[in-house]
């Protein structure tokens, strides 16, 4: 039990540090790898819940894949530590950072306090007892594809407008279009596309 | 469990989404095909006929699927057609406009589709989750959408806006979905609402909170005066026939959720109902004040659009059956002659070098005097007079306030039109007593827009001599509203 506690504090240290560290330091490459440290955190904290299967997922996709490719980008972009990342923040927006960071102190003040006088046992009565084999593999993949498979597929309609999306921003211009276009605009005389950016 | 799932599968239910989804992928899997690149609109067109049908047969049938997942009933039957109707009609704006700057390609029809497809499944559920998705598949399109024009740079600043402020918004939605989550342990109103009472009592906080933070991510969709900083830039930088689209699919589908979610859901929760009332306030007298001062009439129209937007926010604030019928007349009549408006403005931009300033509409009843009336007529309508249907909407709006106690919200909203008469009418003016600087320069002739102008002035003429049966309609799409 004390154990238990002991790693629940240990990785939600770890994990809020993480997160603290990776908004405030100004080099790109740490805040990444300090974003790293954090789900890594947080994948003990999945797991020590007793979501296995999330916990997991968490490291392969999030730490393995998706990081990976932050760096990628960050290196790729050159930017370097210690580089002017902006210009120097107005009075107002230094004041405003303050303002909501107070403000959600409060709220957690609130939560907090508002949880206390809940029971525990009003939490239980309403999400059900958890059963035993809860966030195993076979229960995930259960619930995907029979409580959750309406937003599941969605899920996957979201990733191909986001595919086709990107690529109709981002991919050149054929060279009929591009001399079609030009056409017109002698043509037209058009002058809204003029600016080319 | 899983005969269960088999069981709870009804694509009866998603019919006209997965007809959108469908056309879409066919338009993009053979957008290599000559024929397509120039017959994406049609198929496009074809498509949402089809889905406009389906959505149509949904009326009066009251089921639920997928777990739960898909809920089907009269409220969202109509607002899938309302969705179809102002799809189909910024098509037709899309394509003498983007065929002219060389940019008419089978893509912009697939992202219209399926950003319609995302509005379709915001309506169509009670689950907070499927809301979100839907509300995501209905924005992304959409920021690919303002910025297409990729040679021009407003259209990239709006782009950009767009889609930074989208993803800001979606933060704030997510954070009060979990927070919902947390207080009542579903993300389905239904349940929610079987044990609101318990949650209130023991979860009133975390509640209200969740609420209030849902709120302000569909208040950025539908542009409520805190959140409303980006419409301007984006409504003026996007593609015309775009910004119709945008000033009417969104905004419809961030209130169909939004009165599914506070006037269903959260029905009693007192504190959201002062919060209605001053962002209703504050949306329509910013919106009109603002758009006193405009020399572009894109952006005059958006932040018309937010004062629009405020005048609905009044039914959400009542929070009645009857109010929400009315919000729905509204939003049915402010996409006809809002879409008319925006029509109008796309034929004068297939003219040469127009960036839709004032001052370009000098001349026009001498040159157009058809088209002149058009415009004017939807500008009346816009302003609320009299034989259009923008009297009636306001109308049932501001007296559903009044049949509820709130007197002031309807004073409010009633001087509020008054000050919009001055900027709207300024456009009728300008185009009927002004002279032109230099030639006028005639607008080439657009059978695609002129269609849509006939629907849209038919639209806003014909409900506004007829204004009971639509009201009967939205009155009925809330039986059994869920």
């Amino acid at each position: 039990m004390t154990l238990d506690v002991a790693i629940f504090f240990i990785s939600a240290i770890v994990a809020v540090f993480g997160a603290t560290m990776m908004i405030t330091v100004r080099n790109p490459v740490a805040s990444v790898l300090y974003l790293l440290v954090s789900f890594a955190a947080q994948a003990v904290l999945f797991i020590q819940l007793g979501a296995l299967f999330l916990g997991v997922v968490l490291i392969i996709v999030y730490v393995g894949a998706i990081l990976v490719l932050f760096l990628f980008v960050v290196m790729l972009l050159n930017l370097r530590g210690g580089e002017d990342l902006g210009q120097p923040s107005r009075p107002m927006s230094r004041f405003s950072k303050y303002l909501i960071g107070a403000l959600l102190l409060v709220e957690l003040v609130f939560v907090i306090r508002g949880s206390a006088g809940g029971t525990d046992q009003t939490v239980t009565g309403m999400m059900g007892p958890v059963v035993e084999t809860f966030g195993s593999v076979q229960d995930v993949g259960m619930l995907l594809f029979t409580t959750y498979l309406y937003p599941f597929e969605l899920t996957g309609v979201l990733l191909l407008v986001a595919i086709v999306g990107a690529v109709v921003i981002a991919k050149r211009e054929t060279e009929r279009e591009a001399a079609q276009k030009k056409q017109l605009v002698e043509e037209r005389g058009h002058s809204s596309e003029e600016k080319v950016s | 469990m899983i005969d269960e799932a088999v069981a709870s599968i009804d694509l009866n239910l998603i019919a006209p989404e997965l007809t959108l989804l469908i056309t879409a992928c066919v338009i993009l899997l053979f957008s290599f095909a000559r024929s397509m690149q120039r017959g994406a609109s049609a198929v496009g067109f074809a498509g949402l006929v089809v889905a406009l049908v389906l959505s149509a047969n949904q009326w009066g049938h009251q089921a639920s699927g997928f777990f739960g997942m898909v809920t089907c009933d009269n409220y969202g039957a109509m607002f899938k057609i309302i969705f179809c109707v102002a799809s189909l009609l910024a098509l037709l704006l899309a394509v003498r406009y983007f065929s002219q700057r060389g940019l008419n390609r089978p893509e912009f029809y697939a992202l219209l589709l399926i950003s319609t497809l995302g509005m379709m499944v915001m309506a169509n559920t009670s689950d907070l989750v499927v809301m979100f998705l839907g509300l995501e598949i209905m924005s992304v399109p959409l920021y690919v959408m303002a910025g297409y024009v990729r040679r021009s740079l407003e259209s990239n600043e709006a782009g950009i806006k767009y889609f930074l402020m989208g993803a800001f918004a979606s933060g704030f939605l997510l954070m009060g979905i979990a927070f919902v989550f947390g207080a009542s342990g579903t993300t389905d109103l239904r349940r929610l609402v079987t044990d609101f009472n318990f949650i209130v009592s023991n979860f009133d906080l975390f509640l209200s909170l969740g609420g209030a933070l849902v709120l302000i991510g569909f208040a950025f969709k539908v542009a409520a005066v805190p959140f409303h900083a980006w419409v301007p830039d984006v409504y003026q930088g996007a593609p015309t026939p775009v910004t119709a689209f945008f000033s009417v699919g969104p905004k419809a589908a961030g209130f169909a959720v939004l009165f599914r979610i506070f006037t269903f859901g959260f029905g009693d929760l007192e504190v959201l109902t002062n919060l209605f009332w001053i962002l209703a306030v504050l949306t329509m007298t910013v919106g009109n004040v603002l758009a006193l001062r405009q020399d572009n009439i894109k952006r005059m129209l958006a932040y018309s659009s937010i004062a629009h937007a405020g005048y609905v926010l009044v039914a959400l604030a009542v929070g009645t059956q009857g109010a929400v019928s009315a919000a729905i007349f509204y939003l049915v009549a402010y996409m006809m002659f809002n879409t008319g408006a925006f029509a109008v403005l796309t034929m004068l931009e297939t003219r040469a070098g127009s960036k839709s300033n004032f001052s370009e509409l000098a001349g026009l009843a001498k040159a157009n005097p058809y088209l002149s009336a058009v415009l004017a007529l939807f500008m009346f309508a816009l302003s609320g007079f009299p034989p259009t249907v923008g009297f009636f909407g306001k109308f049932y709006l501001f007296a559903s306030a009044v049949n509820n106690g709130f007197i002031w919200l309807a004073i409010i909203g009633v001087m509020n039109s008054f000050l919009s008469v001055y900027y709207y009418l300024r456009v009728v003016k300008v185009s009927y007593f002004d002279s032109p600087e230099g030639a006028w320069t005639p607008v080439p002739f657009s059978t695609a827009i002129i269609v849509v102008l006939f629907v849209t002035a038919i639209g806003t003429l014909g409900l506004g001599f007829f204004p009971g049966e639509l009201l009967k309609l939205s009155q009925t799409s809330l039986i059994a509203f869920l």
